[in-house]
């Protein structure tokens, strides 16, 4: 399962790493959006996958899950949603002020 | 009464909160801002106080002991760059009250302040690494809000670029976090500090390290700093100057504690490449500074030469040269500061930013030309002001480790500082004035004060920094001495 799991991020990166290499800025930022999909999974992943119980303290004791890696995916998961948010809106805030979402039109610094 | 120490980040995150609701009345908004900074600052001096009597203060949150909970600790490095950031936030907000307009001050400039703060001084006081990364989230976050606020063209350009990096390390920080949890199963620092002690540091683990170094380089702008220029002249001057005087500090600060605490096993491999990082640093960073005729990028790169210093002292890693780090950490913060907000005040003033066209500044504007003569000499390490102390105790330090090639670069740098700021000065203060008696634009109080009080700072550091001299070297003591935090933090109340 987790050779499986594994396999899978690694095609979730590759899949980012494509979209990030775009010009289009909408695909970058989907790009980004996948690539923290893939942590997650990579974060669930590295705890280890195992089948138990929920890790609820005073009952009798089997194997448990172990919780820690699934809190780290749910800020992660909530931090990642704010910041594709914030970057949509800046995306479409930057078409608006420069009329183009082509990131090599947005290159270098004009001097003023 | 531990609770205290988590009073640096909820401050903060109250003040902006309640500053949110009163969007419309900016007095309200001013005054409750300096209230809740002074609060903020007089309780990280106590800390910082109750620290040299106690020792390293925890704080576990809902009760879990640690290893099990997230905690805050105190130490004094912590709390000295605590501090630090509270006064530097203080003075630029005096600088903000009458430089950034009413409608910054409607669209929620204040709150984003204050979450930043948050965010610095919650990287700095957690004892999680997990907990490190919500902290920075937080801290980048406001940033990104701050670096767009105005949405003039240069700015959003700037910031997409300025997100994405940023975006792009945040992820490498989760697959580093990934890793190492895979791999020893804590995320406690003083935890995995013993765990490594315990197992060794195998190739397995030096290379998580070294993913970890490449994150923090992101966010300190050392050898990975192409993205910083250009960000940090976009937004106005005091948000910049809070960039300058905070932002990089952060990562500078999780590297410290990553390679003193944490992955100290190997030096031959981690330290020597954060040396070779922060040589290319020095070099990049002097080239560009002098390259530029753009006052703002000048600026920027000498925040760059700075990463480079200070992380020249991790790369030797004796005691004497965390001292001088830490030195001049402290020094830099409060000197960039100041020098984004000459540079701004400048632009400001004579509505350019090409070095070229401005000239004769200190015929106008006196105080402003004395400021910048004096943060170019603290920048320099010239001896009686802030800089000269750390770049001694950094030049020690390296001496007694050997690494004369680190020592030389480093301090030629400093030489780059000195021409590249000089530039600045004859070109915009000295010659024959630009500006006629009719456009002379008056220099209003609100802006002139702030930059003084920040050069008296350097001045007092530099001055007084026996009265600091306890706090650095417990600081330094303890980073070089790793069981002290780990007993700290381990051992049952």
């Amino acid at each position: 399962m987790e050779t499986l799991i594994t396999i899978l991020v690694g095609v979730l990166v590759t899949v980012a790493v494509y979209l990030l290499l775009s010009r289009n800025l909408v695909r970058v930022i989907l790009g980004s959006a996948i690539l923290s999909h893939a942590v997650h999974l990579l974060l669930m992943t590295m705890g280890g996958l195992k089948k138990g119980n929920v890790p609820i303290i005073g009952e009798e004791t089997g194997n448990f899950t172990d919780a820690l890696p699934q809190a780290l995916i749910l800020t992660a998961i909530v931090i990642s949603f704010a910041v594709t948010a914030f970057l949509l809106v800046l995306a479409y805030r930057t078409y608006k002020e420069t009329g183009s979402d082509d990131l090599s039109a947005l290159r270098g610094t004009e001097d003023e | 009464m531990n609770n205290m120490i988590v009073l640096p980040m909820v401050i903060p995150i109250l003040t902006g909160v309640v500053l949110i609701f009163l969007r419309s009345y900016v007095k309200i908004q001013r005054v409750l801002s300096i209230l809740s900074i002074v609060a903020t600052i007089g309780i990280s001096i106590y800390i910082l106080n109750r620290i040299q009597v106690d020792g390293i203060l925890r704080l576990d949150f809902g009760g879990w002991l640690p290893p099990y909970g997230i905690l805050f600790v105190a130490d004094s490095f912590a709390m000295l760059l605590v501090v630090t950031t509270a006064i530097i936030t203080g003075i630029l907000l005096f600088y903000a009250f009458s430089s950034v307009g009413k409608s910054f001050e409607n669209m929620f400039f204040y709150p984003f302040v204050f979450f930043l703060i948050a965010g610095v001084n919650g990287s700095f006081l957690t004892g999680d690494l997990f907990n490190l990364f919500v902290c920075f989230e937080v801290m980048l976050l406001s940033s990104y809000v701050l670096i767009t606020l105005g949405g003039r063209k240069v700015q959003l350009v700037e910031s997409i670029k300025y997100v994405s990096i940023n975006v792009l390390s945040s992820w490498f920080f989760l697959v580093a976090i990934a890793y190492l949890y895979g791999t020893v199963g804590t995320l406690n620092m003083a935890h995995l500090s013993v765990r490594i002690a315990e197992v060794g540091q195998g190739p397995l683990l030096t290379v998580i390290s070294i993913i970890f170094l490449i994150v923090f380089s992101l966010k300190a702008g050392l050898l990975l700093y192409f993205w910083l220029p250009g960000s940090y002249s976009a937004p106005p001057t005091v948000v910049a100057a809070l960039f300058g005087a905070l932002l990089t500090k952060v990562g500078i600060y999780a590297m410290f504690r990553m390679f003193t605490l944490i992955f100290y096993h190997e030096p031959g491999i981690t330290h020597k490449m954060i040396g070779v990082m922060a040589a290319v640093t020095l070099i990049g960073g002097s080239i560009g500074a002098i390259a530029h005729n753009d006052i703002r990028q000048i600026v920027s790169y000498n925040v760059v030469i700075a990463v480079g210093f200070i992380l020249v002292g991790l790369a030797v890693s004796t005691e004497v040269a965390i001292q001088g780090s830490i030195y001049y950490l402290i020094h830099d913060m409060i000197i960039k500061a100041l020098l984004f907000l000459l540079a701004g005040t400048m632009i400001y003033l004579t509505g350019t930013a090409r070095i070229e066209q401005m000239s004769g500044l200190i015929r106008n504007y006196p105080i402003l030309g004395w400021l910048f003569f004096i943060t170019m000499l603290s920048l320099a390490g010239i001896p009686p002001l802030s800089g000269f102390i750390g770049k001694v105790y950094v030049g020690q330090g390296t001496i007694e480790a050997g690494a004369f090639v680190l020592l030389a670069i480093a301090f030629i740098s400093s030489i780059f500082v000195l021409y590249s700021l000089l530039r600045i000065f004859m070109n915009c203060f000295w010659g024959e004035t630009i500006i006629n008696e009719d456009d002379d634009v008056p220099l209003k109080k609100g802006i002139l004060i702030p930059c003084v009080m920040l050069g008296v700072l350097t001045v007092a550091l530099g001055l007084g920094a026996e009265g600091i001299a306890v706090y650095v070297s417990d600081a330094a003591h303890t980073l070089m001495n790793p069981e002290i935090y780990i007993k700290a933090v381990l051992q049952d109340e």
